[in-house]
């Protein structure tokens, strides 16, 4: 049996860990290229969402490598990722690719089909070994959350360009060489001190936060690098939903019913009194926690059609009115260009540097006068 | 003076219309209604929403602009879910909140959620908290809500016998010439019955003198039966239906082919489309997916529907020879 999973900025890492862990044969998916692309365009229904696709074009790649089992997750709506599992088995089935599909899921809520799905896939390990594997993952995924955080604060920083960029690079072919959540957990901390001693100038900073649909947003294929982009444009970006986030909140603390959304719900109320699936109710909250926490600016990512994320973006033009907080909202689709991309990007930039000289000046008016 | 309710005639209008009628008449409430759906109301709708958004969301933000100034209260209820473990879809869960977004100057919007995902409980309570709106009297409410669902029960009965929802509700009777062929016609109710959105599709079709089986003249119960049959619980309610209708009509060869209208910019029926699609073709049954946005030209769709029962008459034609 050699396993695969699609694939979603670093999560592989923390995957490729889990899996290691409990003795299962991996094979990582190749990162995504237009080839990952084209074949997910190709096969996939055409108005289906962005991750849907590539997901297929991940699975091409990897069962052309040889893999034969694919590990996916799961859900009960409302939006489709619910439902992904089920059209790409029967679009790969069609295709004639031999293959098993492990969802992990729960169904009905229930966390011990879940455990018990993992431990199939393992060749009956024991539950304890499960969830031990899971907590250890769990701890993985928080340190490369932390190491790409980081990341995002040097790279606008960074007095030698390109530092962090190529340490990020770097870390990412080592991982390959080595196995399971120590050894892995291992590299990531050493590559955690050497970013701490990139070299950088105490610059006052502009600070945009991303928020959106989960894969647009760790992705850096479809969002072609959106952190990398901004950090080079001297901009500190934070993602609101990131792999530890979801994995801690929606896997882990929903399944024990201790997720506590309260933060979120009271933030996102007077504007969107609902969850709708997704991150959207995320997206309105975390428009409204950035500004509290002073970020100059914040965009939103969604794939074209999004269901969850058309409902944010139909209600943040209001949030951003309200709260004084600039928005802008890029929707990706396999047709989005690189060139156009850049330019909204750098005008956006443009806006909220004005916005905040503008502010600045103000203040020093008011002083002086004072 | 009588309270003025306005309902758009959008979404679940073509589901639920009898029971909201009833209910709130019952309450002493006059019903108005937006006009039927028109190029105004459209490009109203459309320069509204943000432009990603499907046909039938921006449909209904027409509907709320043709209504708004006309009527007290805006009855926009948040149905996230009508049946157990069940969802409609991601932007019905949060209608209201788009529509107070991006619609200016609205009167006082009923927005009672109603959400039976986990228990039916939840719908007693919107009844309640709607009622309220218009009377403090609790029985009355109840026993309005009594009465609505009386109405809804017969409206559904209605289309089980055949007649789509503006045929139900305005007493119209079960076509009782023999057609030759019949189709079904497949897709959210907001799409098929729509007559403008969906270029009239129904009376173009019986025009030819062919019937059609929409899935809701089909018995709750047989979409039951074969919905337990997914390999995965399908998790929307339309969806289900619309899945199990297709499987239901080809089995039972109730039909020679089917057509399944689709909204651009439709998340569910982007998959649900492509599942069924799968399944109706490999048991050799002929199927047509038509697309409608705000783009399309009436003469497209004519031309591929008319080619399509051509084909449809033609393969039946030889079959009998
Ligand atoms: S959140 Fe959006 S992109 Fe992701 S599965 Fe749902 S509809 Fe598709
Ligand atoms: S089900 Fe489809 S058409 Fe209906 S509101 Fe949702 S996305 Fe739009």
């Amino acid at each position: 049996m050699l396993v695969t999973f699609p694939h979603m900025g670093s999560a592989y890492v923390t995957l490729k860990a889990l899996l290691e862990d409990l003795g299962v044969d991996v094979l990582v998916p190749p990162p995504c290229t237009k080839r990952t692309l084209e074949l997910g365009t190709k096969y996939a229904p055409e108005l289906a969402c962005l991750p849907l696709k590539i997901n297929i074009g991940n699975y091409i790649e990897s069962l052309e490598k040889g893999a034969d089992t694919i590990v996916m997750a799961g859900g009960c709506g409302p939006c489709r990722f619910g439902y992904y599992a089920e059209v790409q088995r029967e679009i790969l089935k069609d295709l004639g690719y031999r293959f098993e599909m492990v969802v992990l899921e729960r169904p009905q809520g229930n966390v011990r089909d879940f455990i018990d799905r993992i431990s199939l896939l393992t060749g009956g390990k024991s539950i304890f070994r499960v969830i031990s594997a899971i907590k250890r993952a769990t701890g993985v995924s928080i340190e490369m959350d932390n190491l790409e955080r980081l990341g995002w604060e040097v790279r606008p920083r960074e007095i030698k360009k390109g530092s962090a960029s190529s340490l990020m690079k770097s870390f990412h072919s080592e991982v390959h060489g080595v196995k399971g959540t120590r050894e892995i957990n291992s590299l990531i901390r050493d590559y955690r001190r050497r970013m701490e001693q990139v070299e950088t100038a105490d610059e006052d900073i502009l600070k945009i936060g991303i928020v959106g649909e989960i894969y647009t947003v760790i992705e850096p294929f479809v969002s072609i690098g959106i952190a990398e982009k901004l950090g080079d444009l001297g901009v500190e970006v934070d993602k609101s939903i990131t792999l530890s986030y979801w994995i801690v909140n929606h896997l882990i603390k929903e399944a024990l019913h201790m997720h506590d959304k309260r933060e979120i719900e009271e933030a996102a109320k007077p504007y969107l009194k609902n969850f709708v699936g997704g991150h959207g109710q995320e997206s309105i909250a975390n428009t409204v926690i950035y500004k509290k926490k002073c970020y100059d600016g914040v965009i939103q990512l969604l794939p074209f059609t999004c269901m969850p994320e058309i409902v944010a973006q139909s209600i943040l033009p209001r949030v951003s009115h309200d709260h004084d907080i600039p928005a802008m909202t890029l929707v990706l689709d396999e047709m989005t260009g690189e060139a156009g991309y850049l330019t909204r990007l750098e005008a956006f930039v443009d806006l909220i540097k004005r916005k905040k000289e503008m502010a600045r000046d103000h203040e020093k008016k008011l002083l002086s006068r004072g | 003076m009588k309270p003025r309710v306005g309902i758009p005639r959008a979404l679940l209008y073509y589901n639920y219309y009898p029971m909201w009628k009833e209910f709130f008449e019952r309450l002493g409430a006059e019903i108005v209604l937006s006009e039927l759906t028109n190029k105004k109301i459209l490009d109203d709708g459309v320069n509204c929403s943000v432009d990603d958004a499907c046909l039938p969301i921006k449909l209904f933000h027409g509907h709320v602009i043709d209504l708004k100034d006309r009527v007290d209260f805006l009855f926009i209820p948040r149905l996230i879910s009508v049946q157990r473990s069940e969802y409609i879809c991601p932007k019905f869960c949060g209608l209201p909140d788009m529509v107070v977004s991006l619609v200016n100057d609205l009167p006082t919007v009923i927005d009672v959620t109603v959400n039976m995902r986990n228990n039916n409980s939840s719908l007693r309570k919107a009844v309640l908290d709607a009622g309220r709106y218009i009377t403090g009297d609790v029985v009355r409410i109840y026993s309005a809500y009594k009465s609505s669902l009386q109405k809804l029960h017969e409206f559904q009965r209605k289309m089980e016998e055949g007649l789509t929802p503006l045929e139900a509700m305005h007493g119209g009777k079960p076509s009782s010439f023999k057609e030759g062929i019949k189709i079904g016609l497949i897709g959210h109710p907001y799409n098929i019955y729509d007559n403008y959105a969906s270029m009239d599709i129904i009376r173009k079709i019986r025009g030819r003198g062919i019937g059609i089986i929409t899935q809701d003249m089909i018995r709750e119960s047989e979409i039951d039966r074969i919905a337990k049959t997914f390999p995965k619980a399908m998790f929307w309610s339309f969806g289900k239906k619309i899945m199990a209708a297709s499987e239901y009509l080809i089995d039972e060869k109730k039909v020679e082919g089917i057509i399944y209208m689709v909204a651009f910019g439709c998340g569910l029926d982007a998959l649900v489309g492509d599942l069924v699609e799968r399944r109706v073709r490999k048991k050799g049954v002929p199927f047509c997916l038509i697309t409608i946005d705000e783009h399309t030209g009436e003469a497209g769709i004519d031309t591929r529907v008319e080619a399509f029962l051509d084909m449809l008459e033609w393969r039946n034609a030889s079959k009998c020879w």
